[in-house]
């Protein structure tokens, strides 16, 4: 039994790089002045379907909605070993927020068809909704379990994994197609193939309606990173973008931290039972 | 952490290389373009594809090697029925770089291989020992495929390389025995060769790095009449029932890397090449190899010990002030950053002297060569292998002397703390104590680089050295130079018309030092042409210098022998 599995993928800004430029004076975000990344935890979700692959078989697609430049993100996919990556650009899918986003990528899920398992991460760095995937399973209407941390089998349509939940770990059983958000304390991501780096860093973003020339010769040397607008998923533009988005957002706040708010303890027992019983009283520890 | 995009000297250092030539040789003007879908077109191409592989190294070896490194230095690998079991975070490591595809660097992309130049190799080299040492080992080893393409019949190179490619097998390298150290001709281990031509090997190897791998080129005494050098054949043979490891070595560091003791007992092995010259052709050819890759290693490990003792001399305060405040503190660390750089400039000339050795002999063997250039690349290819021998002979001695002197400043700078296992920098001061004991001591090193200037191959290339055109700063430091190239070639003039050998012996190491000095001012100085840190570097090194080499001259001039005439009673030697 082979497995097709969609990886569904985001590129973010590297809030991890954040400086005293990040924020406009209007409180959004700058994302000029930080690097755009692969989703870490989308990494995490790659290398889960990766290594299913490697035990039982199969394909790994990987789709990202997003600006041309998110092809960067499906190159990187490639070279850690995605056989087939798809980036759904459109300046109707801009603006869109989780609900929007998840009627673009399931629209897009149902065009490639024959899927068994969708993987995402659980949440994307930019937002932290953690509700795209889980709309996305129920736009498709199949089965979801979420904070996925390890495949323990996968045979007769049915697969067998530990969730992570509050108290600690649960094991679920579910039948397939499914779909899976993955943490990042699954697993390490694999590093990239340098042979594939050298190979696929010359893969190209085509139009596969517009029958721009060389599209097959980049298809056939495996270059191709195929684009698709809302025409070709068969996506209403009203259902995407702004107009498809009801989350508006009402307020956005700058918190500056200054340096008074930071506390020392001591290494002391006495520093650490202070530290502690602050920590319960701000419901940190329970 | 990516160890190679955060590491500003070396990305200097391949910035400002200029590696046309090399590149267009090792990529024989980049015909293999059609055939092979990972080469590149063009010189451009290439180097971005060495800075891409850079990256992936970078990060597997700060993502995933670093974090590994405490566990690996105190889970042990194991045997198991006469095999060698890695630990678990070795696997992980070694995983890794198969995922990467980094287990074929340099063999050529017929075989699946990168085809790197031993240039962006060594770098390699240096990344993951800076993560860690041991694994840098196993990875290093990988070398074995570049043996067997190099010197092996086209069946063996057929049978084995994708195999390496795959990151299927790993190779070791088995020379040493218990009477045969540094002193590899007095090897004991017989090979007898049965009447199908193929060969079977009996006896006991010491001190076997990754000893449990899958193919083991073996050095062997196939010509028992013959006592010396000449008797030993190189042989290929699988790791197996028929090589038992008898024993893992408990070491002081480097504990990712399985040090073992083999026992061949009919050993079924193929001959590599020719017979009879396993040690003098094959095995000196894989010396510079070894060295620079040493050389590189413990650049790596001095990095990582730096940066531990820098950030704790940034935050750790006494008397009110951080530590990096007080002058004898700052002192150190300063030295163990030119120390650092020093041995960085001096690896990868080395590197780049070896390429430049393997492209030319490259465009030799090509096609349609005028007779005069063939005359003139014959020259070339000499001087290159020359030089080679000798710079690798000083990059080995002076980066692993440097690293146990930089980690040991390192456990210095943390005090106390750097004694106790809560900080890695105990583990690196472990791990660089055995860079100048193996792969030749720096004892032998000295004898080897001794011969090199002595020959004159030293005095030739500072002279094209110093016919760069230095401006004003850079000429003034330059004077400073001739005077030491000056003090170098009376003392060793000196040594020479002596013929007192134990002189010789006791002063080559001030002679060698004193060129490794003078060689490492010529190549900070040709830095400083591309950035205003370099030259304040250069100013402060070369300034330096001035009375180290009256010292070292004044030594030699004296040539005392005390200690030796001296010894038994000294030593109280009954």
């Amino acid at each position: 039994m082979s497995y097709k599995i969609i990886v569904l993928i985001k590129q973010v800004p590297d809030t991890t790089a954040v400086s005293s430029q990040t924020m406009k004076e209007d409180g959004t975000l700058n994302r000029g002045v930080l690097p755009a990344v692969f989703n870490p935890e989308d990494l995490n979700a790659l290398e889960m379907a990766l290594s299913i692959k490697e035990r039982y078989g199969g394909s790994v697609i990987a789709v990202t909605m997003g600006p041309p430049s998110a092809a960067d993100i499906l190159r990187d996919a490639m070279y850690r070993g995605a056989d087939k990556v798809f980036v759904l650009t459109d300046k109707r899918f801009a603006a869109s927020d989780t609900l929007a986003t998840s009627r673009v990528l399931s629209q897009a899920v149902r065009k490639i068809g024959g899927f068994d398992i969708i993987i995402c991460g659980r949440q994307a760095i930019d937002g932290n909704t953690a509700q795209v995937g889980p709309q996305v399973a129920e736009k498709l209407g199949i089965n979801q379990l979420t904070y996925v941390e390890e495949i323990v089998d996968l045979t007769d349509g049915k697969i067998s994994l530990w969730r992570s939940v509050e108290e600690g770990k649960e094991l679920a059983v579910s039948s397939i197609p499914l779909l899976l958000t993955v943490t990042q304390t699954a697993n390490i991501p694999r590093p990239p193939s340098v042979k594939k780096i050298m190979k696929y860093k010359n893969a190209e973003v085509r139009n596969s309606l517009s029958e721009a020339c060389g599209i097959n010769d980049l298809s056939s040397r495996g270059l191709l990173i195929e684009q698709w607008d809302a025409e070709s998923i068969g996506m209403d533009p009203e259902m995407c973008g702004a107009s498809g988005s009801p989350t508006q957002v009402k307020k956005t706040e700058k918190v500056v931290l200054k340096g008074k708010q930071f506390k020392k303890i001591e290494q002391t027992d006495e520093g650490i039972r202070e530290l502690l019983q602050e920590l319960i009283k701000d419901y940190v520890f329970d | 952490m990516n160890f190679f995009t955060e590491n500003e000297d070396l990305k200097f250092i391949l910035e400002t290389a200029d590696l046309s030539y090399i590149i267009k040789m090792y990529e024989n003007n980049f015909r293999e373009g059609d055939a092979c879908d990972y080469a590149p077109n063009s010189i451009e191409d290439a180097i971005e594809n060495y800075n891409r592989v850079l990256e992936v190294a970078g990060d597997i070896s700060g993502r995933i090697i670093a974090p590994l490194s405490e566990s690996i230095d105190t889970e042990p690998n194991y045997l198991q029925d006469g095999r060698v079991i890695y630990s678990q975070p070795v696997q992980k490591c070694l995983k890794a770089f198969c995922q990467a595809e980094l287990m074929a660097c340099t063999i050529s992309r017929e075989y699946g291989g990168l085809n790197l130049p031993n240039f962006i190799f060594t770098m390699l080299v240096e990344i993951i020992s800076q993560a860690d040492a041991g694994i840098q080992n196993i990875f290093g080893l990988q070398g074995i495929g570049t043996v067997i393409e190099t010197f092996a019949d086209h069946k063996l190179k057929e049978k084995y390389l994708p195999l390496f490619a795959s990151g299927k097998i790993t190779g070791a390298m088995a020379l040493t025995e218990d009477e045969a150290g540094s002193d590899l001709q007095n090897i004991k281990l017989r090979a007898e060769e049965n009447p199908d031509g193929t060969w079977r090997l009996n006896g006991v190897k010491r001190f076997i790095t990754n000893g449990g791998a899958d193919i083991l080129l073996v050095l062997a005494r196939s010509e028992p009449e013959i006592k010396d050098g000449l008797g030993l054949s190189l042989f290929l043979c699988e790791g197996g029932s028929s090589v038992s490891v008898r024993r893992l070595e408990d070491k002081l560091g480097i504990h990712s890397s399985p040090t073992c003791e083999l026992c061949f007992n009919e050993t079924p092995a193929y001959l590599i090449g020719e017979r009879q010259r396993g040690l003098v052709t094959y095995v000196l050819a894989l010396l510079n190899g070894a060295r620079l890759a040493t050389a590189a290693q413990s650049t790596g490990i001095a990095q990582a010990a730096f940066n531990e003792a820098l950030a704790y001399a940034q935050v750790r305060k006494q008397f009110g002030r951080r530590i990096e405040a007080f002058a004898p503190v700052a002192e150190m660390i300063t030295k163990m950053k030119v120390a650092i750089e020093a041995s960085r400039a001096l690896t990868y000339e080395t590197a780049k002297v070896m390429d430049m050795s393997a492209a030319t002999v490259k465009r030799l063997n090509s096609e349609n060569i005028e007779s005069t250039e063939k005359k003139q690349l014959r020259r070339n290819s000499k001087r290159f292998e020359r030089l080679a021998m000798l710079l690798s002979s000083l990059a080995k001695y002076y980066c692993s002397e440097m690293s146990i002197r930089v980690t040991r400043d390192a456990m210095q700078v943390l005090g106390g703390s750097g004694y106790m296992k809560d900080y890695p920098v105990e583990k690196y001061y472990r791990d660089a104590r055995i860079t100048n004991i193996y792969e030749g001591t720096s004892q032998m090193q000295i004898l080897s680089a001794f011969r090199g200037i002595l020959s004159g191959t030293m005095e030739k290339y500072f002279h094209e050295l110093s016919c760069f055109d230095f401006p004003g700063q850079q000429s003034a430091l330059e004077k400073k130079l001739q005077r030491g190239r000056k003090l170098l070639s009376q003392s060793v003039d000196f040594l020479n018309n002596r013929k007192d050998s134990q002189a010789v012996e006791l002063y080559s190491r001030q002679v060698v030092d004193m060129a490794t000095e003078i060689l490492i001012g010529y190549l900070f100085l040709k830095q400083s042409l591309r950035s205003s840190r370099k030259l304040k570097i250069a100013k402060m090194y070369i300034n330096d210098l001035g009375p180290v080499f009256k010292m070292r001259a004044s030594y030699i001039k004296k040539a005392d022998t005390a200690c030796l005439k001296n010894y038994a009673l000294i030593v109280n030697r009954i």
